[in-house]
């Protein structure tokens, strides 16, 4: 067992849930109120020093009592040790967790694709929107364990939502924003980034 | 047949009074010019759009770029385009069935993450692999590394200008295709390794084909060396370009080469060995200014260091049985199988219900050309996997691409972007 499970109970108290051991990893629960600080905790302290972030993802069982987990694997570089950091969510209630992006750039898109992939929302994130799956997806979260493996949508409502996409709409709002390309935006578009609808309007404020 | 002459009217519409053609003065008059029909552009900001069909960008990925004149103000990638769903196409699959899904993640280097996938499997299940499927699976990798980087090196110095060093490469390439195929009967969609041992062992020709390409490597990798390192255009292009300071790359959560050029001696390899490599010896290439040409020395001097541990693989490659003595785990000969009661009970139950996991996860990292490639495996039991992660490394190394390139001209974006060594199949998965 990795130290560091005990080091941070002793620091964190009852929001570090328990510690197992599989596969020679030592996995440490945390609640989800406290991952921030305990991620801070865990990057800046002198003799844990996990200062490189391998990896976010998550995990749902196929029991459908069992919690959805986000899994987050820790690495420190100086030490050459791992630990793995969970946090437990009720797949069916709030998904909404701190994000670490603060802490790791490098968690950015890995938090995406949790997003994209499980519907858990990061709160923080500078930039939270699908990364593998396209913006106007509709089918819900792929790696969810009630998504079926073809997808929620019939065949024929999948090709018929391909064919009635507008193949002009190439950017998002955001992007369509940026200087020159916002005088030739259509006046209903216009109209949206006025109210605020992702993105900067140039020249404004 | 009398001659046709056929009259040909002339289209010279700029005739004057005279019929002979007008002649237009070909300096602008000295008056006030013509102001062309484009707007002033001073100051705004242009919206490029780069791919997702675009030579440079290595596959299908996108990006939108801001750029003020040449400069780049904002990169905004976009992914997603080959998306195949692999990771959800594992949880109704077994072990063995995953493998070669895993040759089409990053199919640059499909023997390498055969191997990733079986050591997390193997961990999962708690199986001790036999030597000769050590070394063997040695040779997978660096085979696979060495193929990587060619393509990396042919690519990228096809986007900065250089074409010969592209067919140097690729030719090198063709030959390791070669015996992969001699191996596995497959180029490109490998599938080498099984749960527990590999789909198949070497031939005699396979050993004489790798040693005679391992004495003969070196040499195109010294005549790139002569082409390129030196070469004022290739300095000139990479150098401080796209740089990243160790902190940054730590930050940026980093790895494999990309790591390396920045400065931390990383390698996973001799951190954390698997498969007997801190057995082997070989040094890790380390940059020091963490910008597109360390990167490139970086890779180019790994390249040299992995054909040092196929000669070292070679010679140590033992003889002996190729996979475990399990009957649950491998499947029994064919002629076994269709003979004897016992052989076939166990393929019966291999092929229909797969290999059982026990309860549990595994979580196994292993040094893939691009970088750190995890395989993460959680079981509830059965035979299928709940969760098949993969850590994809050039997904991870990409998300760091706006910030090297901003502030970067437009062609520079280019380089870094090759730089970075992407697969699309493995950041799209």
């Amino acid at each position: 067992m990795n130290p560091s499970a005990e080091a941070l109970r002793a620091t964190f108290g009852s929001a570090i849930g328990r510690a197992v051991e599989s596969c020679g990893d030592t996995i440490v629960h945390v609640d989800r109120t406290a991952l921030l600080e305990v991620m801070a905790w865990l990057r800046d302290t002198p003799g844990q020093q996990y200062d490189y972030l391998v990896d976010v993802t998550a995990v749902e069982y196929r029991d459908r009592e069992r919690p959805l987990e986000l899994v987050y694997n820790l690495r420190s570089l100086e030490r050459r040790a791992d630990l793995r950091v969970k946090v437990e969510l009720d797949p069916r209630g709030d998904l909404t967790v701190d994000s670490i992006v603060p802490l790791w750039r490098g968690a950015d898109w890995l938090e995406r694709e949790v997003y994209d992939m499980f519907g858990v929302a990061f709160r923080g994130h500078p930039d939270l929107r699908r990364i593998l799956m396209w913006e106007t997806y509709a089918e819900g979260h792929p790696l969810r364990k009630d998504f079926p493996l073809r997808g929620r949508f019939s065949r024929a409502e999948q090709v018929r939502q391909a064919l009635a996409a507008n193949p002009e709409a190439h950017y998002s709002l955001e992007e369509l924003s940026i200087a020159a390309a916002y005088d030739e935006l259509p006046p209903d578009m216009r109209e949206r980034l006025r109210r605020g609808e992702r993105g900067r309007i140039p020249h404004s404020e | 047949m009398s001659k046709r002459t056929v009259a040909l009217e002339l289209a010279t519409p700029g005739l004057d009074a005279q019929g002979r053609p007008a002649r237009l003065p070909l300096v602008a008059a000295a008056h006030e010019p013509e102001r062309l029909g484009e707007p002033e552009a001073s100051g705004e900001h242009m919206l490029i759009n780069l791919g997702p069909q675009h030579p440079a960008t290595h596959g299908v990925l996108r990006l939108v770029v801001e750029l003020d004149g040449e400069t780049v103000v904002r990169v905004i990638p976009h992914v997603g385009y080959l998306h195949s769903g692999f990771e959800k196409l594992g949880e109704y699959r077994h072990y063995n069935q995953i493998i070669p899904l895993t040759d089409r993640t990053d199919y640059l280097s499909p023997m390498a993450n055969n191997v990733g996938f079986a050591l997390a499997a193997e961990r999962l299940m708690g199986i001790e692999l036999t030597p000769r499927c050590t070394v063997l699976r040695v040779i997978a990798c660096e085979m696979s590394r060495i193929i990587s980087h060619m393509v990396w090196l042919g690519t990228t110095s096809i986007d900065l200008g250089a074409f010969t060093p592209f067919l140097w490469a690729f030719q090198e390439r063709e030959r390791i295709y070669n015996l992969q195929e001699m191996w596995t009967g497959a180029r490109l969609t490998t599938s080498v390794t099984r749960v527990g041992g590999m789909m198949a062992d070497v031939t005699d020709d396979f050993v004489a084909g790798l040693r005679q390409f391992v004495d003969t490597y070196p040499k195109t990798l010294h005549e790139i060396d002569r082409v390129l390192t030196r070469n004022a255009v290739w300095v000139g292009r990479t150098q401080g370009v796209g740089t990243m300071t160790a902190q940054e790359a730590i930050n940026y959560s980093l790895s494999g080469p990309m790591l390396r050029a920045s400065g931390v001696p990383y390698d996973l390899r001799k951190d954390r060995p698997y498969l007997e490599y801190d057995s082997y010896e070989f040094d890790v290439p380390v940059g020091e200014h963490g910008d597109v040409y360390d990167r490139y020395l970086v890779r180019l001097e790994e390249c040299h260091q992995s054909n040092r541990i196929l000669r070292q693989a070679l010679e140590r490659l033992p003889d002996g049985p190729l996979n475990v003595a399990d009957p649950r785990l491998i499947l029994p000969p064919k002629s076994r199988a269709m003979s004897d009661m016992e052989a076939m009970i166990y393929h019966f139950k291999q092929v229909m219900e797969g290999v059982k996991a026990p309860v549990g996860e595994a979580y196994v990292g292993i040094e893939n050309p691009k970088g750190e490639l995890g395989t993460y495996l959680v079981s509830d039991g059965t035979a299928k996997p709940v969760r098949w992660r993969i850590r994809p490394p050039s997904f991870i190394n990409l998300a760091a691409l706006p910030k090297m390139a901003e502030g970067h001209l437009l062609s520079d974006l280019i380089a870094i972007n090759a730089s970075v060594d992407i697969v699309m199949g493995e950041v799209d998965r």
